[in-house]
């Protein structure tokens, strides 16, 4: 990691800091919108349905409000990397197949989807031999599949893979 | 000396053969989670609450049930000892304070010396916990019987704003953070009018956000893409542990004595109290560097240095049970997951249950005690097998993980919706994590927060929204008075140092 493109930074903390801010805030203020439109006021018998998460929704405003004044102040020379360049490629060498993964899930079941998972990880970045990248992925999936389905009788998600198999 | 029968009763039920298997596997599991990057207490808590459904319909599981998973507790906080002294990960964010002299005694050679202090301490801080909670919790109970709703909304409000005026993260994160979390709580249905909410006509939303999901995606997809930063390699010291190293660490532990105390005595406070294990340990190395002989040595391998923070995170995370099982308020996030299967059990925690439920509450009582020595036991013997654990290597382990978060989330509801909101979950924990956004009062607030808001509605309709109730009488006032003062005292902090 000495590559100096590598360390440089991919973002800075000062737009980290406004980016969660301002996202916080327009979620703030989703939830006070929509309390407002389910009554967000006194009645007679107590306070409506909308009158709790319409004040929760107000602070989470007011707050990120604040932090995100205070995210505008940091000063240049303590703009520090939020992430570098290195370290962002492999954040999102996990995070990119964990989002195809779970996609997956919902189509081909968790056993399918998990064993082409392990076996992408192991493969493309371990580089491991494939008849480990199988024996691993595979096997922990058996493994997996007789602790919930047999022994504590708990069905995970299953796709055409199984049916076909006759295991659904 | 009720509290003495009761536990001899309790140390029947928790020594049954099954609960005694129990309790091993629990710890042994507990070490594995506390070893392995990404999974840690409060999530491998809250991916194996769902196998435990079940065992809790049978007669007698739901003590079971809790011994199962608070023995997965205790064991999470022995191993984030192991990777901090071994390869200088904390695997648990309380440990963090135990890598300042541990990683270096191991690179001195003397890892086995380091890990038999942090064991025996830790020890030592869980029994200093369990004690306080036999001794304490009866009489919290008790008087906790005679709570309304204002008194309780008033703890709430209490431990809340505890949160805001105990933790080093910026006062305004803090409130985001804990804010986010009510609104993620009010999600779905109004517990009391029924009405839906904030759910934009999508069916997925009408149950609402589930913590242990939340908590799946946190703590444990958002610690993987953190420990990725550092690289996919870990690199660490050899664990030779043996019978002579820990008797020669035994010997030299005594004249610690002082720093154990301290130790235990600010753990046991931070985790009645919701400040938790993380900022106990690091204030307990604190005070031991200040008031050691040896305090400049610190930092290069003490072992003294080992003993105050793992001290007070055991006594801390233990203690953290008492609030939850006599107020219902837990202490940590994962006394929150715990108090999370209770509700899920159909056991309602408070002062209720010391009262109908005496096995439940003096079984989990006692198999604290047996749960914590079967630990030490396992712990003092397999350390080179669960060191050998981070040995697999990054690009096999990961993935698994991640697979293993992915099926707990969907077990929590047989949701698939679940599985994608655990990785929203994941982004966002690993943003607020590098940002200081604290997720403990997050998790905490998605637990507690219809129960909070349920007991402001029923005082409101007590006192006809009257705000005054919530100052009704001293016992309410005080809880009120110190809560608001807890709130502004990052403010009352900020204008004293102005006017110095």
């Amino acid at each position: 990691m000495s590559d100096a493109s590598e360390t440089r930074p991919a973002l800075r903390y000062k737009t980290a800091e406004l980016a969660v801010a301002g996202f916080l805030f327009v979620l703030g203020a989703i939830v006070m919108a929509d309390s407002w439109r389910l009554g967000a006021r006194w009645a007679a018998d107590g306070p409506q349905t909308g009158y709790f998460p319409f004040y929760v929704g107000l602070i989470v405003c007011i707050s990120s409000a604040i932090n995100f004044v205070r995210g505008l102040l940091i000063a240049k020379d303590k703009n520090r990397a939020f992430v570098e360049v290195g370290q962002f490629k492999l954040v999102l060498s996990v995070l990119l197949p964990s989002i195809v993964y779970v996609v997956l899930v919902g189509w081909l079941g968790i056993y399918v989807a998990s064993i082409i998972y392990i076996a992408f990880f192991m493969r493309w970045l371990g580089g491991y031999a494939w008849w480990k990248v199988i024996a691993v992925s595979v096997g922990t999936n058996a493994f997996f599949y007789f602790t919930f389905e047999k022994w504590f009788q708990v069905p995970l998600p299953k796709g055409p893979v199984e049916s076909l198999l006759g295991l659904g | 000396m009720e509290s003495l029968s009761s536990l001899l009763q309790g140390f029947s039920v928790a020594l049954s053969f099954t609960n005694t298997a129990l309790m091993f596997t629990g710890i042994i599991l507990g070490v594995i989670i506390g070893v392995l990057p990404g999974l840690g207490g409060a999530n491998g808590v809250a991916i194996l609450l769902p196998l435990t459904f079940s065992m809790a319909q049978t007669p007698g599981g739901q003590t079971s049930a809790i011994i199962l998973l608070s023995c997965i507790y205790w064991g999470a906080l022995f191993g984030g000892a192991i990777t901090s002294i071994l390869f200088n990960i904390p695997g648990e964010p309380w440990s963090v304070a135990t890598t300042f002299d541990g990683y270096p005694l191991a690179q001195k050679g003397r890892a086995g010396a380091a890990l038999t202090a942090a064991f025996t301490s830790s020890f030592f801080g869980a029994a200093v916990g369990v004690l306080v909670i036999t001794f304490l919790s009866p009489i919290v109970a008790q008087f906790a019987l005679e709570f309304g709703p204002p008194e309780f909304f008033s703890v709430y409000l209490l431990t809340f704003c505890a949160f805001v005026g105990m933790s080093k993260e910026a006062p305004f994160k803090t409130l985001a953070s804990m804010m986010l979390g009510f609104a993620l709580a009010a999600v779905g249905t109004d517990t009391v009018t029924g009405t839906l909410r904030l759910t934009f006509g999508t069916q997925a939303l009408l149950t609402g956000f589930d913590f242990l999901v939340a908590v799946i995606g946190l703590f444990g997809i958002g610690e993987i893409l953190l420990t990725l930063e550092e690289g996919l390699a870990f690199k660490g010291a050899s664990a030779k542990i043996n019978v002579k190293v820990v008797l020669e660490t035994w010997k030299e532990l005594p004249k610690y004595w002082l720093t154990s105390l301290r130790g235990a005595a600010i753990g046991c406070f931070m985790g009645i109290v919701p400040g938790g294990a993380t900022p106990a340990s690091f204030m307990s190395y604190g005070v031991a560097r200040r008031f050691s002989k040896d305090g400049d040595k610190f930092g290069n391998g003490q072992v003294e240095g080992v003993v105050a923070p793992e001290t007070a995170a055991h006594a801390a995370g233990t203690s953290a049970l008492l609030p939850m099982l006599t107020l219902g308020v837990p202490g940590s996030p994962t006394a929150a997951v715990l108090l999370g299967g209770l509700l899920i059990w159909g056991l309602e925690p408070g002062p209720l249950l010391f009262v109908e439920k005496k096995d439940f509450v003096w079984g989990l009582i006692a198999s604290m005690y047996l749960g914590n020595i079967a630990g030490l036991i396992v712990v003092l013997t397999c350390v080179p097998l669960f060191a050998a654990i981070l040995r697999i290597p990054f690009s096999v382990i990961a993935p698994i993980i991640v697979v293993i978060c992915a099926i707990g989330a969907y077990t929590v509801h047989n949701a698939t919706f679940d599985v994608y909101m655990m990785v929203v979950f994941g982004i966002a924990g690993y943003a607020f994590k590098k940002l200081g956004y604290p997720l403990a009062p997050l998790v905490l607030a998605i637990v507690l927060g219809d129960r909070a808001e349920a007991s402001f509605r029923q005082s409101m309709l007590v006192s006809q929204g009257d705000m005054s109730i919530f100052f009704a009488n001293k016992l309410v006032g005080t809880l009120t008075g110190l809560a608001l003062f807890l709130l502004f005292w990052p403010l009352i902090a900020w204008l004293i140092r102005r006017l110095r």
